[in-house]
C-alpha cells in the first residue's frame, strides 16, 4: 500500500501546483517569446539554448546517478586505483572534453548571430533611436531618401535589414525576441544590428535596459512582411496621408501639436515627439502599450501623464473634449 | 649549462602554470581590443592577429608543459600516491609538485579555451 500512497500524495502536489508549474511555460508562447523564433539569429540562439539544455540535462542525470550510486546502501568497495581512473576521466577528462564541445558550438555560432560583412550598398538601413520612452524610425532608401516613422519596425521576409541604433538620452537595449538581438543602444554612439526574417508576423519588441520610470512601457511592434507588400507599404509612406487635409489637421496645427511632432503633408515639423505621418496604420498607441483605436489615442491626448509616468509629452486635458476627439479621429486616419 | 633547471624549493612555482594563462589571457584580449578599436595603428589584418594568438598559445602551452614536467618530476613522477600529509619535508616538497602540477593542467585547459573564439571569430565587429 505504501508506495500507492506515496504516488497519490505526489499527485496531489501535482495538481495543486501544476498551475505555477505551466506558469512560466505560458510565457513562452506568442509575440515577445525567443523559443517562438521567427528570424535567422532568433532561431540560432533557440537551438543553441536546447543544445545547451539537453547536454545539461545529460550530464545533471549523470551526476545524479552517479551520487545514488555512491549513496546506496549496498555499495561494492571499489580499489584505489579505479576510484583514481574514474575521477581522472569522469571528473577532469570528461568535462573538459564537453566543454571545450559546447564551447565551440556557441563560438561556431557567433559570426552568425553578429554578421560582420560590410552591407551591401544596395541593403536598406533603418535608423532607429531609442528616448525616453519611445523609438525613432528612419528607413534610408537604397535610391535616396527616407521615410520616418516611430514605434513600429517592419521588415521584408528573407532580406537582411541593417540596424543603426543610437540613443539620444539614456541607454536603451534594442530586442526583438522573435527575430533577433538584444544590442544595447548607447548615447553618442552608433551600434549596428543585422536581421533576417524567415517568417511573417508581429511580434513586440520591449526596451531591454532600465531607461526610466516608464521603461517597462517602452516598447515597438516588429512587423515582419513579405517582400512585396513591404514595398508597397514603404513606398505608400513617402506620400503623406490620403487623409491629412481633412478637419482634424487644422485643429493639431491651432493646438500647437506640430511644435512637437510631424505630419507630412502638413505644416507640423516638429522633431521632440513621434513623426505621426501615418499613426492610424500602426499596431500600437504610446508606445506599444495601448491598442491603436480613436479613444486609446483621445485618452493619450488628454492624460499621457497617467499612460505614461514622467513622459515628456505634457497632459492636454484642459482641451475641448471634442477637439481631442475630432484630433484623435484625424489621427487614427492617417493611414 | 643544464637545459633542464635544477629542482628548487620554492612556493613561487606553483604559480607558474596560472601566471602563464593570466598573460595569456592579457595579450589575447587586450591584444585583439586594441586592434579592432584601432586597426590603422598596426597597418596588419585581422589575420596577423589570428596569427599572432595562435603563435603566444603555443608559446603558452609550451610553458605550462614545461612547467608541468617540472611538477611531475617534484611530484617523484608519481612515487607515492596522495594525499600528502605528513608533517615531513618529503610530503611538503611532493604536495606542492602535486598541486602544481594539477594547477598546470588546469591552467593549459584555460589557455586553449582563451584562444578558442580567434578559431571562428575572423573579423571584427564592425
Amino acid at each position: 500500500m505504501r508506495p500507492r500512497q506515496k504516488l497519490s500524495a505526489f499527485g496531489t502536489l501535482m495538481r495543486r501546483f501544476s498551475p505555477i508549474l505551466t506558469l512560466p511555460i505560458v510565457g513562452c508562447a506568442g509575440i515577445q517569446s525567443t523559443l517562438e523564433p521567427a528570424g535567422e539569429e532568433a532561431r540560432l540562439v533557440a537551438i543553441l539554448l536546447w543544445v545547451m539544455t539537453g547536454a545539461g540535462a545529460v550530464i545533471w542525470l549523470g551526476v545524479v546517478a552517479l551520487l545514488l550510486y555512491a549513496t546506496g546502501r549496498r555499495r561494492k568497495v571499489h580499489g584505489e586505483r579505479e576510484s583514481a581512473r574514474l575521477i581522472l576521466w569522469g571528473g577532469a577528462v570528461f568535462p573538459a572534453v564537453a566543454l571545450v564541445l559546447l564551447l565551440a558550438y556557441a563560438l561556431w555560432l557567433m559570426p552568425g548571430l553578429r554578421p560582420f560583412v560590410q552591407p551591401a550598398d544596395d541593403a536598406m538601413r533603418i535608423e532607429v533611436t531609442g528616448k525616453q520612452f519611445w523609438w525613432d524610425v528612419i528607413y534610408h532608401l537604397p535610391e535616396g531618401g527616407s521615410v520616418a516613422s516611430a514605434n513600429e519596425i517592419r521588415l521584408p521576409v528573407g532580406e537582411r535589414v541593417e540596424l543603426e541604433l543610437k540613443s539620444s538620452d539614456v541607454i536603451h537595449s534594442f530586442w526583438i525576441p522573435a527575430l533577433g538581438g538584444k544590442m544595447d543602444m548607447i548615447p553618442g554612439r552608433t551600434n549596428r544590428l543585422s536581421l533576417l526574417a524567415i517568417k511573417p508576423g508581429i511580434f513586440r519588441a520591449p526596451c531591454a535596459e532600465y531607461c526610466g520610470t516608464s521603461h517597462a512601457l517602452m516598447a515597438f511592434s516588429a512587423v515582419a512582411m513579405e517582400p512585396d507588400g513591404f514595398r508597397q507599404w514603404l513606398t505608400e509612406r513617402t506620400q503623406p496621408s490620403a487623409t491629412v487635409a481633412e478637419a482634424g489637421s487644422a485643429l493639431f496645427l491651432r493646438h500647437g501639436c506640430g511644435a512637437c511632432h510631424t505630419v507630412a503633408g502638413t505644416g507640423a515639423a516638429g522633431k521632440v515627439g513621434p513623426d505621426l505621418s501615418h499613426v492610424g496604420s500602426r499596431e500600437t498607441i504610446g508606445a506599444g502599450i495601448l491598442a491603436n483605436t480613436e479613444e486609446n489615442i483621445a485618452r493619450f491626448i488628454a492624460e499621457p501623464d497617467r499612460i505614461k509616468p514622467n513622459s515628456h509629452m505634457p497632459p492636454f486635458d484642459m482641451l475641448p473634449e471634442d477637439d481631442i476627439r475630432a484630433i484623435a479621429a484625424w489621427l487614427k486616419g492617417l493611414q | 649549462m643544464r637545459i633542464i633547471p635544477r629542482q628548487v624549493e620554492t612556493f613561487w612555482t606553483l604559480f607558474t602554470g596560472p601566471i602563464v594563462w593570466a598573460l595569456h589571457f592579457l595579450l589575447c584580449y587586450v591584444g585583439a581590443a586594441i586592434f579592432c578599436a584601432k586597426p590603422d595603428m598596426f597597418g596588419v589584418s585581422f589575420e596577423a592577429v589570428r596569427m599572432a594568438i595562435a603563435g603566444i598559445t603555443v608559446v603558452a602551452l609550451a610553458a605550462i608543459a614545461f612547467s608541468a614536467f617540472l611538477a611531475w618530476r617534484q611530484w617523484g613522477f608519481g612515487s607515492d600516491d596522495p594525499p600528502h600529509d605528513d608533517p615531513t619535508r618529503r610530503d611538503r616538497i611532493l604536495f606542492q609538485g602535486f598541486a602544481t602540477l594539477l594547477l598546470s593542467g588546469l591552467s593549459f585547459i584555460a589557455v586553449i579555451y582563451v584562444a578558442l573564439p580567434v578559431l571562428f571569430v575572423s573579423e571584427c565587429l564592425r
